[in-house]
C-alpha cells in the first residue's frame, strides 16, 4: 500500500465527509490522484462503505444491540465460511467475526426490541443445524465506538490565546 | 505602594502583547480562536498512564536537581538519534521546567552587565525580557520576509559588536514558521566562531519540520556543525513534540561548564522539575515516536489547508516549514496588525494574534495557529475571508 492511500484511509476513517478537493489540498496532491486512489481501494474492497456514526440513544428511537457468541460445527472442506455466510445474509445481522477462544463466531445484531432479538436467536440462529449453542449478551450502553467517544462531548480546554 | 519602590528593571519590562490581546478576547464568549500556541492533541494516553502510575507508586519526592537519571539517559539517546550530537547524560544535560526556564538560565549563566544578546525577531516573547533581567542589553535583528524569515550571515555580521555575547536562534520559529536549513546554519557558523559567540538554540519545535515529502523529520541543529557543540546550548522540551504543555517539562544540552552554572541557579530557584512529569517523559521518549509522527502528519495536512485557504483569499503568505503557525501579510489594508486583529475579532469573532506581539517587525503580519481541527480552521478562515473581502470592497 502506498503512503497516499494510507494517508487517505487514516483521514476518512475518522471523517468520511472530507471531499475530494479538500483531500487533495491537505495531502498536497492533485484531485485526480485522490479520485484514482479512492476508486482503486473501492474496487479492491479496501473501502467497503461510508457510514455515519449515530448515537441512537439520543434520538429517543428504541433499538437493542445484542452480541451473540455462537458455537458451531465446522463443515468439511469449508471450515466456518459457509456457516458464517448463512448467518451474515440475514439483514438484521450487523457484524460477524470468526473468533479464537471459547466460541467460534461473534454475531452482532440490531433489533427494535428484546423480543425481536430473542425471536431471531431462537427461531433462526439456533435452528441452523451446524449451530451447537448460543450465548446472547445485550449491550447496555455504548461509551466508545469505532474510536469515537460517545459518552461526552470533548471541548477545547486550552486558553483562547497563548504565546 | 509607590511604583518607584519597585525594581526599576522589572517595571521597565513591557507586559506581553499576547496578554493585552487576551484581555480583549476574554470578554467575547463565542469567539473562534486561531490564537493558541500549543497542540490541540491530548498527551498520548500511554504517556499520561505512566504519570498516573508513578503517582500510584508514590513517586512523589524531589528528583536530583538535574533530573532523573533515566530521563537524562533517554534524552542523550534521543539527541544522538535525531541530531547526531553526543551529550553525556551526567554533566551535559539537565531537566528544566519547560523550555522557558532553560532560556532564562542560559542568559543568567553567561551574561555580565553590558553584554549584548542578539535576538532575531519576530520570535517568541520571552527572549528579550530574559536578557534584560539577566542584565544584558538585547539587540534585535529584524528578520525579513524576502529571506523567508531566516537569519542571514550578513544580518548577523552587521549586528555584532565587541560586546556581543549570545546569539539566540529560535528555529523552527514561533510565530513565522520559518526554519533554518543546514546551509543556512553553515553560513552562520564561521561568524559565530570568529566573534566567539555563544548560541542559545531554541529547538522546541524541532519535531515539527515539513520540508521533504519523503523525509520523516529533517530538522538540523546548529550544535551538529563542527565546532558548534561547545558553544551552543540546545533548548528543547516535551510541550510541542509530545503535546505536553501543561506538564511543564523541558531540558538543556550543552557544554558542561555552562550547564553546571545553569544547574546551580536551577537548584536554588526551582530545586527540580516536576517528578510526575519526568516519569511520563521517560515513556514519551521510549515509546512516543509513532505519536509524534502521527501528529506531525496531521499538522502538515492542516498547514497545507490553511495555506490553500489564504491563497484563495489572495492574502500573501510565505510558505512556513516548521512549527504550527502561518504568518500572512496584511499590509495592503493600511491598518496596523493590532487594529486588524481587533476589528476582525469584533466583527467576525475570530481571534488571531497580531504579529507585533512578537516584536515590532511583526507589524503588518498576523500569526495564525493551525493547532486546530480542519473543521475549526475552515470555519474561522471563512470568516477571515469575508472580513478581508469587506475591507477590500470598502476601499
Amino acid at each position: 500500500m502506498n503512503t497516499l492511500k494510507e494517508r487517505i484511509l487514516t483521514i476518512i476513517e475518522k471523517n468520511s465527509r472530507m471531499d475530494i478537493s479538500e483531500l487533495a489540498i491537505v495531502l498536497g496532491t492533485e484531485e485526480i490522484e485522490i479520485v484514482n486512489a479512492l476508486q482503486e481501494m473501492q474496487d479492491e474492497g479496501i473501502i467497503c462503505g461510508y457510514h455515519t456514526m449515530i448515537n441512537w440513544d439520543k434520538t429517543g428511537i428504541e433499538k437493542v444491540t445484542a452480541l451473540i457468541e455462537v458455537r458451531v460445527t465446522p463443515q468439511r472442506g469449508q471450515g466456518f465460511d459457509s456457516i458464517a455466510e448463512r448467518i451474515y445474509k440475514y439483514p438484521e445481522v450487523n457484524t460477524v467475526y470468526l473468533m479464537s477462544g471459547g466460541y467460534d463466531l461473534m454475531v452482532i445484531l440490531e433489533g427494535k426490541t428484546l423480543r425481536e432479538v430473542a425471536g431471531f436467536v431462537t427461531n433462526k440462529l439456533s435452528t441452523l443445524e451446524t449451530v451447537i449453542g448460543t450465548t446472547t449478551h445485550f449491550i447496555l450502553k455504548k461509551y466508545k465506538d469505532h474510536g469515537t467517544i460517545m459518552a461526552k462531548k470533548s471541548e477545547d480546554q486550552r486558553e483562547i490565546v497563548t504565546p | 505602594m509607590r511604583e518607584d519602590l519597585l525594581s526599576a528593571k522589572t517595571v521597565g519590562i513591557k507586559p506581553s502583547g499576547i496578554r493585552k490581546f487576551f484581555d480583549i478576547v476574554a470578554e467575547m464568549k463565542d469567539a473562534i480562536s486561531l490564537g493558541v500556541g500549543e497542540p490541540d492533541f491530548d498527551t498520548p494516553w500511554h504517556i499520561r498512564d505512566e504519570g498516573i502510575y508513578s503517582l500510584e507508586q508514590g513517586r512523589t519526592f524531589y528528583t536530583s536537581n538535574s533530573g532523573l537519571k533515566e530521563l537524562k539517559m533517554e534524552i542523550a539517546a534521543y539527541m544522538q538519534r535525531t541530531l547526531g550530537v553526543q551529550y553525556h547524560y551526567n554533566n551535559e544535560i539537565f531537566i528544566t521546567v519547560g523550555g522557558s526556564e532553560a532560556i532564562d538560565l542560559m542568559m543568567r549563566a553567561l551574561v555580565n552587565p553590558g553584554d549584548e544578546v542578539l535576538i532575531p525577531q519576530p520570535s517568541y516573547v520571552s527572549y528579550e525580557p530574559c536578557a534584560v533581567l539577566a542584565g544584558a542589553t538585547p539587540v534585535i535583528i529584524n528578520l525579513k520576509e524576502e529571506n523567508r524569515f531566516r537569519l542571514t550571515a550578513r544580518e548577523l555580521e552587521e549586528a555584532i559588536t565587541d560586546k556581543t555575547k549570545i546569539l539566540v536562534l529560535p528555529f523552527p520559529n514561533n510565530p513565522t514558521g520559518a526554519i533554518m536549513e543546514k546551509e543556512d546554519l553553515e553560513a552562520l557558523a564561521p561568524i559565530i566562531e570568529k566573534h566567539d559567540l555563544y548560541v542559545l538554540s531554541d529547538e522546541i519545535y524541532s519535531e515539527l519540520t515539513y520540508t521533504d515529502e519523503n523525509a520523516d523529520n529533517v530538522h538540523v541543529s546548529i550544535a551538529s556543525l563542527p565546532g558548534m557543540k561547545e558553544r551552543t546550548i540546545v533548548v528543547n522540551g516535551f510541550s510541542k513534540a509530545f503535546a505536553m504543555t501543561g506538564w511543564r517539562l523541558g531540558y538543556a544540552c550543552g557544554p558542561s561548564l555552562i550547564i553546571q552554572q545553569m544547574i546551580k541557579i536551577h537548584q536554588y530557584c526551582i530545586m527540580c522539575a516536576p517528578t510526575t512529569s519526568q516519569y511520563a517523559a521517560v515513556e514519551a521518549l521510549r515509546n512516543g515516536a509513532e505519536d509524534v509522527r502521527m501528529m506531525r502528519e496531521s499538522y502538515n495536512e492542516r498547514r497545507r489547508f490553511v495555506l490553500h485557504m489564504l491563497k484563495e483569499m489572495d492574502l500573501p503568505c510565505f510558505e512556513p516549514q516548521g512549527a504550527f503557525y502561518v504568518f500572512p501579510c496584511i499590509k495592503e489594508f493600511g491598518m496596523s496588525s493590532d487594529e486588524f486583529a481587533e476589528q476582525l475579532l469584533r466583527e467576525e469573532k475570530v481571534a488571531i494574534v497580531p504579529g507585533t506581539a512578537f516584536g515590532d517587525c511583526g507589524e503588518g503580519y498576523l500569526r495564525i495557529s493551525y493547532a486546530y481541527s480542519i473543521d475549526n480552521l475552515r470555519k474561522a478562515l471563512v470568516r477571515l475571508q469575508s472580513f478581508v473581502n469587506r475591507l477590500r470592497s470598502s476601499k
